[in-house]
């Protein structure tokens, strides 16, 4: 016979359900707004995801999936996401580009010590406008986001974001951060 | 016979004298890019397959390139007796005798043997055909059918065995019976750059493995080659090297050749960076910029940067920097404490794929390693002073590609011969590898 759940045990499975889809909404709407700072080339905006002492690293999957440690990108500090900033945008000759990211619904790994740990699949798109490539839309940096996340002031930001890219070619070069 | 007419006709394409302007059709011309693949690639030179680190064991294997074509890397058994001679390191055509089947798809991995999917014909580590189903026919009662015919002999159907040599853990590979040993190949003005990284001090230097970064290029292979054998772009394109003194005109630096003119070394010593007369007009000069977190650039000198100043007997030298072209296909980086390997492996005329593999030492610090995978952010395809160079090539495709038979790139920066110099204001590596070029081309 088919357990029958008391009024009690209901709203307890509604209020951890509803905390969980709040958790995760909570993540998409990060993960959209990082996106979006991405896509609108407000890179100023990007460290400010971090917090002060955050990483992000971009990596090839073959160097992840045998423990090397080699990186695209390793920055180990939000000062050093500001150089990198001054590097894509003032620094590092490019033809400019278009970036379009599509993130996937994040899934929460774990949770423990206000650390949360979710991961999201992402694709990039790469438009060069009027010049190199003929405008033409293309399949840029598809990966993985392994993010651990802290609540700061109320607000989620990342203590660390690992994107594994499956991509085994970068497309000539990579200015702007994924 | 009018072939021959014919030929020279085609031979006098490159009408300007020396190696000073080369013709926008040696980056664009389909034949001649695929006589190149034949002369250069497949011909009497060795091209980098790969490092010994990366097959530490038995039975490892990784693919690589020779030009176009696919070929793995093994390390093979080797008898006790023969240890002392033979490193085992093995490459073999990755192309099945049978029906020329790509038979490995794996990009690295450990094998006992190796097995073509197909028809299950099968390959020892050294190539070898070790057998295949059914080569003595198969028995219907009294007959026998089929079979591989009388005289097959297993020895004459291996995988395609390239010539092997190896340089202090980097392998070579030559398809050629011509091509010279490497030792004479690489000669002996190239020889003491590759010593001070790769030999160490007392000759048992062991690499460790960092990891990959891969890029693909519109461009022709050769203007990569260019690129590290360009002295006078680095302080200009690049601000990190400008700004930071890493690499600029102002510095004590001198550009080596072999005798032939197409393997280089460009040497340098970093100076403060900061302003100064080279840096004026600079564009990509940054006076004003500092780093947030200068961990990025945070350089230790290394022991073995100090050594005989070959050029000079009884003077010592303490680069900073040098930056080793082997043709056709291999960069070897040493900048301040970032050290990689970088292959070209060309995809047609117009495009080529670059492979780094970054390493250190065996005994480095875990400070060390750290240091190595920090300053990596200068280089690869994302790197402060590298990102821009695949840029630059892909236009310079793009420029090439739009223009007719009789347009040349202008590389006249101290003159228009091939010698080696105590200055980096100079284009003189370019011209020695087009004149170098020129010969083994026919052009």
């Amino acid at each position: 016979m088919s357990h029958r759940f008391t009024p009690d045990e209901v709203s307890g499975n509604a209020d951890i359900g509803l905390a969980s889809l709040l958790l995760h909404h909570e993540i998409d709407q990060l993960n959209v707004a990082y996106a979006a700072a991405l896509d609108d080339k407000r890179f100023d905006d990007w460290p400010e995801f971090f917090i002060e002492t955050g990483h992000y690293k971009l990596q090839a999957r073959e160097n992840f999936d045998q423990s090397l440690p080699l990186a695209l990108m390793a920055l180990e500090s939000r000062g050093m996401m500001k150089d990198r900033v001054y590097g894509v945008t003032q620094t590092i000759y490019h033809g400019p580009y278009y970036t379009r990211h599509v993130v996937s619904p994040a899934r929460v790994m774990s949770q423990a010590q206000g650390e949360v740990c979710a991961e999201s699949h992402y694709a990039v798109f790469r438009t060069r406008p009027g010049g190199a490539g003929g405008g033409v839309s293309e399949v840029y940096n598809v990966g993985r986001y392994v993010d651990t996340l802290v609540r700061v002031e109320g607000k989620l930001k990342f203590k660390s974001r690992l994107a594994v890219y499956d991509s085994e070619m970068v497309l000539n070069s990579l200015i702007y951060p994924v | 016979m009018n072939a021959p007419i014919i030929l020279t006709a085609e031979l006098s394409r490159w009408t300007l004298p020396g190696s000073s302007r080369v013709p926008f059709w040696v980056y664009t011309d389909e034949p001649l890019y695929q006589q190149e693949l034949q002369k250069i690639f497949y011909g009497a030179h060795w091209s980098y397959v790969g490092l010994e680190a990366e097959i530490p064991n038995t039975g490892d294997y990784k693919l690589s390139h020779v030009g176009e074509r696919q070929v793995l890397m093994v390390r093979d058994r080797v008898a006790p007796k023969d240890r002392g001679i033979d490193d085992g390191i093995r490459v073999v055509e990755n192309r099945c005798a049978h029906r020329g089947v790509r038979f490995c798809q794996q990009a690295r991995g450990t094998a006992r043997s190796f097995v073509c999917p197909y028809h299950q014909w099968t390959y020892k580590l050294n190539g070898d055909l070790a057998g295949l189903p059914f080569k003595d026919g198969v028995k219907d009662g009294e007959c026998v059918n089929g079979g591989m015919p009388e005289g097959f002999d297993l020895k004459d159907h291996g995988l395609t065995k390239l010539r092997v040599a190896t340089l202090h853990g980097l392998v070579f590979a030559s398809f050629s019976e011509e091509a010279e040993p490497l030792e004479n190949y690489l000669g002996p003005n190239i020889r003491p750059w590759l010593d001070r990284i790769f030999k160490g001090p007392d000759g048992t230097r062991k690499l460790t493995l960092l990891g990959y970064n891969r890029q693909r290029i519109p461009g022709n292979w050769k203007l990569m080659m260019e690129n590290i054998k360009d002295p006078y772009h680095p302080g200009l394109l690049h601000t990190w090297f400008v700004t930071f003194g890493l690499w600029r005109a102002d510095q004590k630096s001198r550009m080596v050749m072999d005798a032939e003119g197409r393997h280089a070394v460009m040497i340098s010593r970093r100076n403060e960076g900061g302003q100064a007369e080279v840096t004026e007009g600079v564009t990509s000069f940054k006076a004003d910029m500092s780093l947030h977190d200068d961990r990025l650039l945070d350089v230790v000198p290394e022991p073995w940067w100090r050594v005989a100043d070959p050029s000079h007997p009884g003077r010592v030298i303490t680069p900073t920097v040098t930056m080793i072209t082997l043709f056709p296909s291999l960069v070897i980086q040493q900048q301040v404490n970032s050290l990689s390997t970088r292959h070209i492996v060309p995809r047609g005329v117009g495009e080529f794929d670059f492979v780094w593999t970054h390493f250190g030492f065996a005994d480095d610090t875990p400070e060390m390693t750290q240091r190595r995978l920090r300053q990596a952010n200068l280089f690869g395809p994302a790197g402060f002073v590298s990102a821009d160079d695949g840029e630059v090539i892909q236009f310079s495709q793009d420029g090439f590609r739009q223009a007719g038979e009789a347009n040349a790139t202008l590389c006249e920066l101290g003159g228009t011969g091939v010698e080696a110099t105590e200055h980096m204001v100079t284009e003189t590596l370019i011209r020695s590898m087009y004149a170098y070029w020129r010969k083994v081309m026919s052009v």
